[in-house]
């Protein structure tokens, strides 16, 4: 896909799917520091697998948790090495490229504070900022926004591009909110048909039927008369095109001198409970789909790109080890990126727990050493000047007790 | 089968009505026949009466001037072209003698903005009705009697055919509902009655042209009789002499009155005709409306439609008993259709059914807006999915509507996936996914299609699945 670097028109706008801030919100104080920082949020939905996405190589255990689904430094399609310890699944050359730059941090073994396993529950913990699940409105970055002074460019009238129904959770709120919806959706994913038809084999024949010959579904005759049906080869390349244009187009609208400095984008597929394809197949598409955006924000960002963090978060992680069809199943740690080049970066932030079975959460998951939400404090104090006060009281309620985590930006 | 009060609730809302809205299971769930009954006993009900919608002979005219004005425009054109084709290019003199014609303003040309307006009313009648029994009922019989906007003509008075002759009458009788299709100018155009000339009129006597059967055998096969009934070839042939000279002003003839329907003498076929069985003498008009009325008294009338009736709300292969007790309604009322309405969902079979039946696109379309409490901005993605998915509105491809039966709509299903997906991304964020299943299938859903939902990886997701749920899709 060739990118041009121009100030995105109002097509273009309306081609991705996502949401900026309007101008009225710009962070003041940063501002005054002659700074202009950007801040964009990539909410992953369905639950990354975080050990799949960066592996710990080095751990004793690693292999004989994920047997043949474990990613390493050896084989066909080798890791790529960040530290003496962790790897980065092969799908992913631009994050490894930006993380031997300096404009990479990955933050492992992370999680909200939420511990059950409900994707649309975890789902609002993640952006609401919460402690728990509930009937919520308003999420940590619209308030975070809210919370700043607002800029001298301030203009009234500029909230009547507060448009558009579909902005996620974590930008709904106070602070008005520029969100476009594009004129072209993503295609119905693989993951949803699969589940579909699942639902149908099980309650509908008819139903079922109709549906795998309409979508031209091949069917492999195995000898003995057995036939498996395979799905057809997923829309991979659909779907690293719209990655790359809705972050790409985020991007540029955040590169203007005149646009808005904080955005959200939410990709969705991540739920991978069969057939993970961890190496090649669905993970390893999705991976290098979120790479391509990453690249394409870079390259949008232009100039702006040392003044921006990226990070991308998802509601939690997955079970340490594979289940019973070749995938993995709601966990609770996982993995955080934090790109751009304001970061303090090339290093993997861990406080690593382990992977023997009595280190593990409730003997299955990953188990969190790191509050997600520090992270996040971390970049919205160091990076926007959000006081810590308001990160305790308005941004992240009732945790006075998450301490920021320091040194996550360049120093200007 | 008994169904606790909250399924039949949610059963007489997905089967009778246009599914249910936020609220509606529990509202009904005390005594969901009665709620279908006062639906139809309230005033005004399956009417759309609204200032900015044009009567049938407006919009005509309306749409007739348009394109008297477009080819006076296209004239003036060539004459101008003509005019300059002597002259060099950049001859600014004779560029200044004879200027271009004022281009036409942009957006759709006025007969489809006549049909776009109506098709937006009928889709928001649809979107807010409470039931929506109503509303399906002027559906059913609206595509039982049949028009369509690609004839010409047709387009800019389709919405208001089925406001005048559908609307008016589908809580009346089914005779005055038969009359005030079949002389409707939109029918009239659309099955070629408008052109049809009886041979021994004084139009049949001057000019080559003649009789046109086609009004005449739709009435008997698909309006009235049904196929392989009770008539015969003969009987279509009279018929149509009989109805010749039941036409439409032309804009030539009238241009104050161009689109109105007339019964022009001088093409009616003067002489007494004999259809299925009953002698008619030539009294004009007069002729026609009798057939009309002796047909919509007809046993093997009753028995088709009510069938059909049948078939389109509860099975492709309704009950026998259900069948019988509605036809005998029917004769027993001279063609009450509110009667009919009332005896269908107070009979015990339309409930016992099995929710087999595949929801029509339309149905199933207006079905998940209001599932999740959601207006449309704007009408032309509605129409789009109901192109999408084959039944593009007041469109059908030929006389006989578009089918009742489930399975030339399963072809559609891959499409339906991906409109779900994409109305499930435009208002997922907004919803909450738990509440809407609740009030939508709630009480319907199995286990597997509940933790399908549960499960989903997002609320698009999970909102998606809803859609596409068997349960959504049948009733």
């Amino acid at each position: 896909m060739i990118m041009s670097l121009h100030a995105p028109s109002r097509r273009e706008l309306l081609l991705a799917s996502g949401t900026l801030f309007a101008w009225a919100y710009l962070p003041k104080i940063a501002r005054a520091e002659g700074r202009d920082p950007r801040f964009l949020v990539i909410v992953l939905r369905g639950a990354l697998d975080g050990l799949a996405a960066v592996a710990p190589v080095s751990d004793p255990d690693w292999i004989a948790l994920r047997g043949d689904k474990a990613i390493t430094l050896e084989g066909k399609t080798p890791a790529l090495p960040l530290d003496s310890f962790f790897a980065l699944n092969a799908a992913m050359p631009n994050l490894s490229r930006m993380y031997k730059a300096g404009a990479a941090t990955i933050v492992h073994a992370t999680a909200t504070p939420y511990r059950e396993r409900s994707h649309f529950d975890g789902q609002d913990v993640l952006e609401s900022g919460l402690g728990r699940p509930g009937a919520i409105d308003t999420g940590w970055l619209n308030r975070a926004l809210a919370a700043l002074q607002p800029d001298g460019r301030a203009r009234g009238g500029r909230e009547a591009f507060a448009v558009g129904p579909i902005a996620p959770l974590v930008v709904r709120g106070p602070a008005p909110v520029l969100s476009w919806t594009p004129r072209r959706l993503p295609a119905t994913s693989e993951d949803t048909l699969s589940r579909l038809l699942d639902l149908y084999r099980h309650t509908d024949p008819v139903l079922s039927r109709a549906l795998e010959e309409r979508i031209g579904l091949v069917t492999i005759a195995r000898a003995g008369g057995m036939d498996e049906q395979q799905p057809r080869a997923p829309g991979a390349n659909q779907v690293r095109a719209y990655f790359a244009d809705s972050a790409g187009t985020a991007a540029k609208f955040l590169a203007r001198s005149d646009g808005p400095r904080v955005g959200a984008l939410a990709f969705d597929g991540w739920d991978t409970h069969a057939d993970e394809g961890v190496i090649a197949g669905r993970l390893a598409n999705l991976l290098g789909a979120l790479d391509g955006a990453l690249a394409a924000i870079e390259t949008s960002m232009q100039e702006a790109w040392r003044e921006t963090v990226v990070a991308v978060v998802t509601e939690f992680g997955r079970t340490a080890r594979i289940n019973g069809t070749d995938g993995t199943d709601h966990g609770t740690a996982t993995v955080t990126f934090l790109v751009g080049g304001a970061l303090n970066g090339g290093r993997v932030v861990a406080d690593w727990p382990g992977l023997k079975p009595n280190r593990l959460h409730e003997g299955r998951d990953l188990k969190p050493t790191t509050d997600l939400r520090a992270v996040l404090k971390g970049v919205l104090r160091d990076h926007l000047r959000v006081d810590e006060s308001t990160l305790a009281s308005k941004v992240f309620p009732d945790s006075a007790a998450v301490k920021p985590m320091p040194g996550l930006l360049r120093q200007a | 089968m008994a169904l606790d009060p909250k399924a039949e609730a949610a059963l007489a809302l997905h089967r009778f009505g246009f599914g249910p809205r936020p609220g509606a299971i529990a509202g009904l769930a005390g005594d969901p026949r009665g709620a279908l009954i006062a639906e139809l006993d309230r005033a005004g009900a399956g009417r759309l009466d609204s200032p900015d919608l044009l009567s049938s002979a407006i919009a005509a005219r309306t749409a007739l001037q348009f394109q008297q004005a477009q080819r006076a425009a296209r004239r003036a054109e060539r004459a101008r072209r003509e005019a300059n084709a002597g002259n060099p290019p950049g001859d600014m003199k004779a560029e200044e003698q004879t200027p271009p014609p004022a281009a036409r303003p942009p957006g759709p040309a006025v007969p489809q903005q006549i049909y776009l307006d109506e098709a937006k009313a009928r889709i928001h009648a649809a979107l807010g009705a409470e039931i929506g029994f109503a509303e399906r009922l002027v559906w059913f019989w609206s595509n039982h009697f049949c028009v369509s906007a690609d004839k010409g003509g047709v387009r800019p008075i389709c919405g208001a055919y089925e406001r005048e002759a559908i609307r008016r009458n589908v809580l009346g009788r089914f005779g005055d509902m038969l009359l005030a299709a079949e002389s409707h100018p939109a029918m009239l155009i659309y099955l070629d009655n408008a052109r049809s000339i009886g041979p021994d009129s004084f139009a049949g006597l001057r000019q080559k042209r003649g009789l046109n059967e086609n009004l005449a055998r739709e009435i008997l096969e698909l309006h009235t009789l049904g196929v392989r009934s009770v008539y015969t070839q003969e009987d279509v042939t009279n018929f149509a002499n009989v109805i010749t000279g039941w036409t439409v002003i032309g804009f030539r003839q009238d241009p104050m009155r161009a689109g109105e329907f007339v019964f022009n003498p001088n093409m009616h076929q003067p002489a007494a005709q004999t259809v299925v069985g009953k002698h008619y003498p030539d009294k004009g008009m007069e002729q026609g409306r009798a057939v009309l009325a002796a047909l919509a008294r007809h046993p093997a009338t009753a028995r088709h439609v009510c069938t059909k009736l049948a078939r389109h709300f509860v099975a492709d292969e309704p009950a026998p008993a259900l069948v019988e007790r509605l036809t005998k309604r029917f004769l027993d009322t001279q063609g009450d259709l509110k009667e009919m309405a009332k005896t269908l969902v107070t009979s015990p079979e339309a409930w016992m059914a099995p929710s087999a039946k595949l929801k029509r696109p339309g149905e199933w379309i207006i079905g998940s807006f209001r599932a999740v409490g959601v207006t449309p901005p704007e009408i032309g993605p509605v129409m789009q999915a109901h192109n999408l998915l084959g039944e593009p509105i007041w469109r059908p491809s030929a006389p006989k509507g578009f089918p009742d039966e489930s399975a030339p709509w399963l072809d559609g299903l891959a499409q339906r996936l991906d409109i779900a997906n994409q109305l499930a991304r435009r208002v997922g964020e907004q919803v909450n996914v738990r509440e809407v299943f609740e009030e939508t299938l709630g009480p319907l859903a199995s286990a597997d299609t509940r933790q399908a939902i549960a499960r989903a990886e997002s609320r698009q997701q999970a909102l998606a699945l809803l859609f596409m749920a068997p349960e959504f899709q049948r009733r």
